[in-house]
């Protein structure tokens, strides 16, 4: 959910580098934590503040209160006008923008490196001083009512979506999307962000990441003066969230509208998640991914479906564990004109069904495994993503040293336990399937 | 042996460091820029065949782009499978694209395996296969897009435009084709648009990374020397069409999508700095621009506007867009419209033409972050017909317009009466006005 039209994060699970990625890390007194990527190629620097508070952490009637506030921390503070910050930066020659997930949210300024000082300076100000005036955080809920509109409501695949994920987490507020339901929406008020603020938004809270050209001590030095005065939340507790039961039934939902022009089926699986010192299942489970739908052309459901039958227009698989809690294991097929989603469905099922009893075809695993270590070497190219990659890891959890290991761990999964965990994750009693339709005003 | 350049143009920006950009010329003859980085070990290449998708032929709307989406679909002894497995097996990853003014070619490759990338890139780009099962199985994913794009509220309110704005002119029909046209199309009609667009007479080439300029020069001999010599012939200019107003197309939705716009000014015109200053002042994407700020941040219509200065090889056009829910869509045009005269008579405040400066200036060198990018920045500039030294006196540039230059070239510009509005959704009180 950034807080930019047009602006988006890719978080490449597969982007690692192994050993030529190190970092500095420390803690300042106050809580803070802070990591220091080096890269001196180009004089530029990304600075990100990440809160371990995301719209999973919402309480029951709030949703969407957490991408609210991150709207409103634009709107300034005791020393900075509303929309001044942004202005700021763009008047340094930087950009800035923000993202909100189910687990964190996060800031960032990318901007030329000698700058980096007045970006702590602002940065560490809305930390603890937002002053939001009553004018403001009204205007600004029509904004992300707009919001819900336009990349929601507007689009019939991420509604279908969003009632997926509502029907596949029974417990975890994972099921609840990120903008928030509507009408609770319209009912945030200034007291609202207010409180979320003034509990999460903390250096004992919060991770600093500076990638680029900067030294780990002229960092410290920065950090310590900007963010080391500012006033812990005291008491906060570890982040506790409900787990999920065991699932036991399967289920099934559709979604018609009359703006659908390319019907397809979809199955969520709930699927674990990357946990720290515990990453081998996670792993196994990329590799799966990019084995059944990693490509349009030669993995297994692209060749069964597009290529061997003429059954599917496009079919992928998608994982990402990199979550605190239950990942999603998806599987979808656009079926070709006069498939029916019937046919797609049970053509994907039997290509699961196929690959669980033939297992995995020691060339295309052979493929993934050197696509994924010159991964490493590109994402070297990419200094944001990698700023993202230690401050996602760290805001859900993980350690600097899982970050490290998990190109190993990549590198060392075994045919054995893809099969393994996809014998694991495909379990329809733990599954929804979505199909989405025309709805052209007769019964389906 | 390969001629070089012997002077380098050296990048120096305030506070930053130097970027190198080396000119290459293949013995062969064909001409590059490089940036030599040996931090990483592989090379980000950009190609660009200007043409695009407006090389089409009559009735062959499509034919560009479907040609653009088959060329990794089986080249030489490889079929679509072979080609795919051989390209992830060296980790190369390539992207071709079609645009309206140009084929797009962007490729990363290890400095390990570059010999075998490069011939397997070349086989894409001279041999490419063309197998029919191939061309039918693509042709059914570009006729699934069409669909979309038939539901889809933003490309609705492109086309429209387009098709006001320039009729019969290739720039005023989707470079995507038809559904008819796409379905029309034989293998034969593939075959004469790879010759068509991708030719010598038409190639634009930079590099970043983990080569050397006499490597380089090896590299576009082998992969460009079998190409034809020349291409199919370039369009011609299109005239602009569109008058002021507002065009309403149904749509059930309640946010309406609304893009707007007129006619622009060429990229070397002398203006063109202080329009780029302008349009940054009314429309860029930050949060400080007019229309964002008026329209967003003080009324909540949207959650984003922003408008861009679109130089085309034949047509120049200044565009906007934002989404609004159908309530508000009425007074929404109505503060566009208002902000377009007020700066068209106006002008901009000595305070937002320094503060829109030191962001343009301060910018620019961020785009240089990384041989990806690099590559991009430098095969755009080549395309644009701008010299070797852009990138150091581009700022300069930016900073010798005036306050009065730029009330002069608002005046030119900005037309309130001739902006069209083309609104898809069920606004409120909005009804087309011809």
């Amino acid at each position: 959910m950034p807080r930019r039209l047009g602006y988006m994060l890719a978080f490449a699970v597969l982007t690692t580098a192994a050993q030529a990625d190190t970092v500095t890390s420390f803690q300042l007194e106050i809580g803070l934590d802070v990591v220091v990527k080096e890269d001196h190629r180009a004089p530029v620097v990304t600075q990100m503040v990440w809160y371990r508070a995301g719209a999973a952490d919402e309480v029951a009637g709030k949703s969407g209160i957490a991408h609210f506030l991150e709207h409103l921390m634009f709107k300034g503070t005791d020393d900075v006008g509303p929309g001044e910050l942004s202005a700021i930066v763009e008047a340094q020659g930087g950009n800035d923008n923000a993202f909100t997930t189910w687990d964190y949210t996060a800031y960032f300024q990318h901007v030329a490196a000698d700058r980096l000082d007045l970006m702590m300076k602002l940065e560490a100000d809305r930390m603890r001083d937002l002053r939001l005036a009553e004018a403001d955080v009204k205007t600004e809920l029509q904004v992300i009512l707009e919001e819900r509109s336009q990349r929601t409501d507007s689009d019939p695949g991420a509604l279908l979506t969003e009632q997926v994920d509502a029907a596949l987490f029974q417990n975890l507020r994972y099921g609840v999307p990120i903008i928030g339901w509507r009408h609770e929406m319209e009912t945030l008020n200034r007291d609202d962000a207010l409180a979320w603020y003034s509990r999460y938004y903390a250096p004992n809270n919060a991770i600093l990441v500076v990638a680029g050209d900067v030294l780990p001590d002229d960092v410290r030095k920065m950090a310590e003066a900007h963010y080391g005065p500012l006033k812990p939340t005291p008491g906060l507790m570890p982040r506790v969230r409900p787990s999920e039961p065991p699932q036991l039934s399967e289920r099934r939902l559709t979604l018609s509208d009359e703006r659908v022009s390319q019907p397809y089926v979809s199955r969520n699986y709930l699927a674990r998640e990357r946990n720290t010192g515990d990453q081998k299942k996670a792993a196994a489970l990329v590799i799966l991914a990019q084995l059944l739908g990693g490509s349009g052309t030669t993995s297994v459901m692209a060749r069964a479906l597009q290529f061997d039958t003429q059954t599917a227009v496009y079919s992928s698989a998608f994982y990402d564990g990199t979550s605190i809690d239950s990942a999603t294991f998806g599987l979808a097929v656009v079926p070709v004109p006069g498939v029916s989603l019937q046919q797609a469905e049970d053509a994907m099922d039997g290509v699961i069904a196929k690959f669980l009893k033939d297992g995995v075809e020691p060339k295309a695993f052979a493929r993934i495994k050197t696509q994924i270590a010159a991964a490493d070497i590109y994402a070297r190219d990419d200094i944001g993503g990698l700023a993202n990659k230690y401050g996602e890891a760290l805001a859900i959890g993980l350690t600097i040293k899982d970050v490290q290991d998990w190109p190993g761990i990549l590198a060392a999964v075994t045919p054995e336990e893809v099969m393994s965990a996809a014998a694991e994750v495909f379990d329809k009693r733990s599954a929804v399937t979505g199909w989405l339709l025309k709805d052209e005003g007769v019964a389906q | 042996m390969i001629r070089l350049a012997i002077a380098f143009v050296l990048l120096a920006f305030p506070a930053l460091a130097e970027i190198k950009i080396e000119p290459v010329t293949s013995p062969g003859g064909i001409k590059a820029w490089l940036v030599q980085d040996k931090g990483i070990p592989f090379t980000a290449l950009e190609i660009l065949f200007r043409g695009g998708t407006s090389l089409d032929g009559p009735g062959k709307r499509g034919a560009v782009n479907l040609m653009t989406a088959l060329i990794e679909e089986g080249a030489g002894d490889l079929d679509s499978q072979g080609f795919a497995a051989a390209r992830d097996g060296l980790a190369a990853e390539f992207n071709f694209r079609s645009g309206t003014d140009s084929v797009g070619v962007s490729a990363k490759f290890l400095t390990e395996n570059r010999d075998a990338a490069i011939d397997l890139l070349r086989s894409a780009l001279v041999n490419p296969r063309f197998d029919q099962v191939a061309v039918d199985r693509v042709r059914g994913q570009v006729i699934a897009n069409l669909q979309s794009n038939e539901k889809d509220p933003g490309t609705l309110a492109g086309e429209a435009f387009n098709r006001m704005a320039f009729g019969a002119h290739p720039y005023g029909s989707s470079g995507d084709g038809t559904i008819d046209s796409v379905t029309a199309l034989t293998r034969d009609d593939i075959i004469a648009a790879h010759k068509g667009a991708l030719a010598h007479d038409r190639i634009y080439v930079a590099a970043a990374g983990d080569i050397s300029a006499a490597e380089l020069g090896l590299l576009l001999d082998k992969l460009f020397g079998d190409l034809p010599k020349t291409g199919a012939p370039l369009p011609t200019r299109a005239n602009w069409t569109l008058k002021g107003g507002v065009t309403v197309q149904d749509f059930p939705t309640p946010q309406s999508t609304i893009l707007f716009g007129q006619e622009g000014i060429k990229r070397d015109d002398p203006d063109f700095f202080a329009a780029y200053i302008l349009n940054e002042v009314l429309g860029g994407g930050r949060f400080s621009a007019r229309l964002m700020t008026e329209v967003r941040e003080k009324r909540g219509f949207t959650y984003g506007i922003g408008t861009s200065l679109v130089p085309m090889d034949q047509a120049e056009m200044m565009v906007g867009q934002f989404a609004s829910k159908n309530a508000s869509v009425g007074d929404a045009i109505k503060v566009v419209r208002d902000e377009w005269a007020k700066m068209a008579t106006g002008g901009v405040t000595a305070e937002e033409m320094a503060a829109t400066k030191t962001y343009l200036t301060g910018s620019y060198p961020l785009r240089f972050d990384g041989n990806g990018q690099i590559a991009q920045v430098l095969v755009g500039m080549q395309m644009e017909g701008l010299p070797i030294d852009y990138a150091v006196t581009r700022n300069a540039q930016i900073e010798a317009v005036t306050l009065d230059d730029l009330k002069r070239v608002a005046a030119r510009l900005l037309k309130p009466d001739a902006l069209r509005f083309v609104v898809v959704g069920q606004p409120v009180g909005v009804t087309s006005t011809d």
